[in-house]
């Protein structure tokens, strides 16, 4: 199985990487379009802010290839995000994302008592979507203070501030808020699945 | 809902778990890559390792290790001792560590802060703080260079405003570490944690003090911290963590299960 880990230049790659090492996959991790088509799988992921990340993407002439790929996809935290039409993490207004699924990142609702960012372990909705085949009422990691609104998208709820997604999903493109990579076993099982996808 | 976290702190010497009473006379209690992969295997819900010589002696942390954790762990850990600079943290993030901690360095240069979340987000930067009761004044002291005691010192801040600074300037979360309670297990200092959770807008997790599981049912419930930290408890098998997330479940805390 070949696996591609986009390299956005602004993300931190080694928990990832070693992720799949631990399953049994050695990534490519990569910024070449030529070799992220060619994958099997492509993971996007991302830490930092939207805007940056997008201007890495667009920088690195990446926006077409990814918007193009027909392979499964799996975008992590802000990675799933920037599938999303627009997000509102931004100082001058919105940034303009992949657009790959519908929908638009906005910042969550503040609450008493909650503080943001929404940061540790959640007990998760999961739809029957494969991504989640084998688990139920799982626990994942979350960091961000950024959320994708719960829509028909949605393969996954979570409840913080707000309800949100905890994953969506359109085709071949998917998108999971939380670190797989940090999840422990649940986590371990969400990347396994992505990896035996077929589609 | 959001679980409440229960995270083991390993105090790095010399590439090894150390640890200290009241930040003093440090014993080796293991190596680090065995302890981190029995923590996250028996349910610790996320690790912190502090270099505590780094700060002191004014060098980055030993940095081999953090790679070699990052490879076998799968729960998130952070990172501390003396990252002084955003190439310091840019390493110790790319060899795989999930949040960096600062704290006597920030102490120094407080722009260090902004600096580092401009660069890597909120979410990646943690400020550590250690915080001493003065009994004579009655008031919360803020100390530097805490690793060693012949360089400890005491800083012009009270607790309670270096909080609002270190949120001011974007920190993603606060470990406050009551020096009083550290290491004695007489309980963490629920008191000052309350007071400080009513006026932190970010996470905070309560540090020091740790010694029997009431101990961690008080503190989430009296100062409804995030997580609470602890070391020489789980170091040296006084609590067991299955134990202590079930009577922490039982007293209606939520836990992951």
């Amino acid at each position: 199985m070949s696996l591609v880990i986009v390299n956005t230049r602004v993300a931190n790659l080694a928990s990832v990487d070693f992720a799949f090492r631990r399953l049994g996959i050695t990534p490519v991790i990569s910024a070449d379009p030529q070799v992220i088509r060619n994958a099997e799988r492509v993971v996007l992921p991302g830490v930092g802010t939207a805007a940056a990340a997008m201007r890495s993407l667009r920088t690195l002439a990446l926006v077409d290839t990814l918007q193009g790929l027909s392979q499964p996809v799996l975008g992590v935290c802000l990675g799933m995000q920037m599938l999303t039409e627009v997000s509102a993490e931004s100082a001058d207004g919105a940034i303009e994302c992949l657009g790959v699924i519908p929908g638009r990142i906005e910042r969550m609702a503040n609450a008493r008592n909650k503080p943001l960012p929404h940061m540790g372990w959640n007990q998760t909705q999961v739809s029957d979507h494969p991504l989640f085949a084998g688990l139920h009422d799982p626990w994942f990691y979350y960091v961000h203070s950024y959320a994708a609104p719960v829509s028909e998208f949605s393969i996954a709820q979570c409840e913080y501030t707000q309800a949100f997604s905890g994953a969506i999903a359109r085709d071949n493109f998917m998108g999971v808020q939380f670190h797989p990579e940090r999840s422990g076993t649940d986590g371990a099982r969400v990347l396994k699945n992505f990896l035996e996808l077929s589609c | 809902m959001l679980a409440k976290r229960i995270i083991p702190c390993l105090d790095v010497r010399a590439g090894q778990v150390v640890k200290g009473v009241q930040f003093r006379n440090h014993e080796v209690v293991g190596d680090i890559v065995p302890l981190a992969t029995r923590y996250a295997a028996e349910g610790a819900d996320e690790l912190v390792f502090y270099d505590i010589t780094a700060s002191s002696d004014n060098r980055v942390v030993d940095k081999s290790w953090v790679s070699r954790v990052a490879e076998v762990i799968n729960i998130p850990f952070a990172v501390a001792g003396g990252i002084q600079s955003v190439e310091q943290a840019r390493d110790i993030l790319a060899m795989g560590a999930d949040k960096i901690s600062v704290n006597s360095p920030a102490l120094r240069r407080p722009e260090l802060i902004n600096e580092l979340v401009d660069e890597f987000g909120q979410q990646c930067v943690v400020i550590g703080i250690d915080s001493f009761f003065n009994a004579e004044s009655g008031e919360y002291e803020v100390y530097q260079f805490t690793g060693d005691e012949t360089r400890t010192l005491k800083t012009q801040w009270q607790t309670a405003d270096w909080v609002q600074e270190v949120i001011a300037r974007g920190a993603g979360e606060i470990v406050l570490n009551c020096m009083n309670q550290d290491g004695v297990r007489q309980g963490y200092d629920v008191k000052q944690l309350a007071a400080v959770r009513a006026q932190c807008s970010v996470p905070l997790i309560a540090s020091g003090g740790a010694g029997e599981i009431s101990h961690f049912i008080d503190v989430f419930r009296d100062a409804n911290v995030d997580g609470a930290l602890a070391a020489s408890v789980f170091h040296k098998g006084i609590i067991a963590m299955d134990e202590l997330k079930q009577q922490l479940r039982r007293a209606g805390i939520t836990i992951r299960a």
